[in-house]
């Protein structure tokens, strides 16, 4: 048992610079199951549980886009919205899941709000919640992630999962993300000048 | 020389202060001591304010080098910005030296910390191996 524990000190170990290593689903998937129980034991309502995984989230979000970035060819860092969302959309998901989130929008209504939709998450695919729990999305858990990427970046912003099921892909689910005002000063200097 | 790394609220993470040689030339001990130690302080007053026209220029550009971003009197401070939003900043004279380097490896040391899930993000390091490490890097790249 001592012989498979690796006691070199943090530093001294090789950083993961390889793109498209993965980790089994079935593993994350216990992990996150029992991250859920644990939080459910601890919370008293739905909203508490999902700000719980928003956090969880927020602490993965941080080292993910650090790893992303270090693991990138031209590494280089996003100072406008749209840029970073994109980053958001195809690099960050590719790095996480394989594949580029289905589709980004920007709402209508508000200026600062934007839409980034996965027709199939896979972190979701074997949650399913009781009657008691209808209206709780485990996709919060995403939701701190790609806050505290946006975060990291400066542009401070709030990230809320909404689960969009249609006939079409049932387990649809979207990240509504609403930016700061300050970032929405800040863009409009840049467009200004 | 002096190099800090200076977190997301303006808090130094990790701190370190190399006196030059040409500091330790006055003759008298007492004066060498003050001189150390008063440019510990001035060379944290300088980056402290070189804070704020590095979060002006970090919006001009894509790059996470940041050059040589401010001059007071003879130093000279050069910053990298990474992208969770911490800032490496390096007081130096105007040699030369690979300073893009330097900072590029210890933006490596500084997110191998950060895997550590016990690790605060804003948190100050007080690991000696980051220390010793630190020291290295700055033998070998300046």
């Amino acid at each position: 048992m001592a012989s498979t524990l690796n006691t070199s000190h943090l530093l001294d170990r090789p950083i993961n610079r390889s793109r498209g290593s993965e980790t089994s689903l079935a593993a994350f998937s216990f992990l996150f199951s029992e991250m859920i129980q644990y939080s459910q034991k601890r919370v008293a309502g739905i909203a508490d549980l999902e700000k719980r995984l928003a956090n969880f989230g927020y602490r993965v979000g941080i080292r993910e886009l650090e790893l992303t970035l270090l693991r990138e060819k031209n590494a280089k860092r996003e100072t406008r919205v749209l840029q970073m969302l994109i980053f958001v959309n195809s690099t960050l998901w590719k790095s996480l899941f394989g594949k580029a989130a289905d589709s980004l929008q920007k709402s209508n209504d508000n200026d600062d709000e934007y839409m980034l939709s996965d027709n199939d998450p896979v972190i979701l695919k074997y949650i399913s919640a009781p009657k008691e729990y209808a209206s709780f999305n485990a996709g919060a858990f995403l939701a701190g992630l790609v806050e505290a990427v946006l975060d990291g970046c400066h542009f401070p912003c709030r990230v809320t999962a909404h689960s969009t099921g249609n006939e079409q892909f049932p387990s649809c689910m979207t990240l509504l993300i609403k930016f700061d005002k300050s970032v929405m000063l800040r863009e409009r200097a840049f467009e200004g000048k | 020389m002096y190099f800090a790394i200076v977190g997301t609220r303006d808090n130094p993470i990790y701190e370190l202060d190399l006196p030059t040689p040409a500091s330790s030339s006055a003759p008298n001990t007492s004066l060498k001591r003050d001189s150390v130690s008063d440019q510990k302080h001035l060379s944290q007053f300088i980056v402290h304010s070189a804070l704020d026209i590095v979060e002006e220029s970090m919006w001009g550009t894509n790059q996470m080098y940041l050059k040589v971003v401010d001059r007071f009197n003879e130093h000279h401070v050069s910053a990298y910005v990474t992208p969770s939003g911490a800032k490496l900043m390096l007081v130096h004279d105007a040699v030369g030296g690979d300073i893009r380097a330097f900072f590029v490896d210890v933006h490596e040391l500084y997110v191998k910390m950060l895997m550590n899930p016990f690790s605060e993000i804003n948190g100050s390091i007080g690991s000696q191996q980051f220390d010793a490490k630190v020291r290295a890097l700055v033998r070998k790249h300046l």
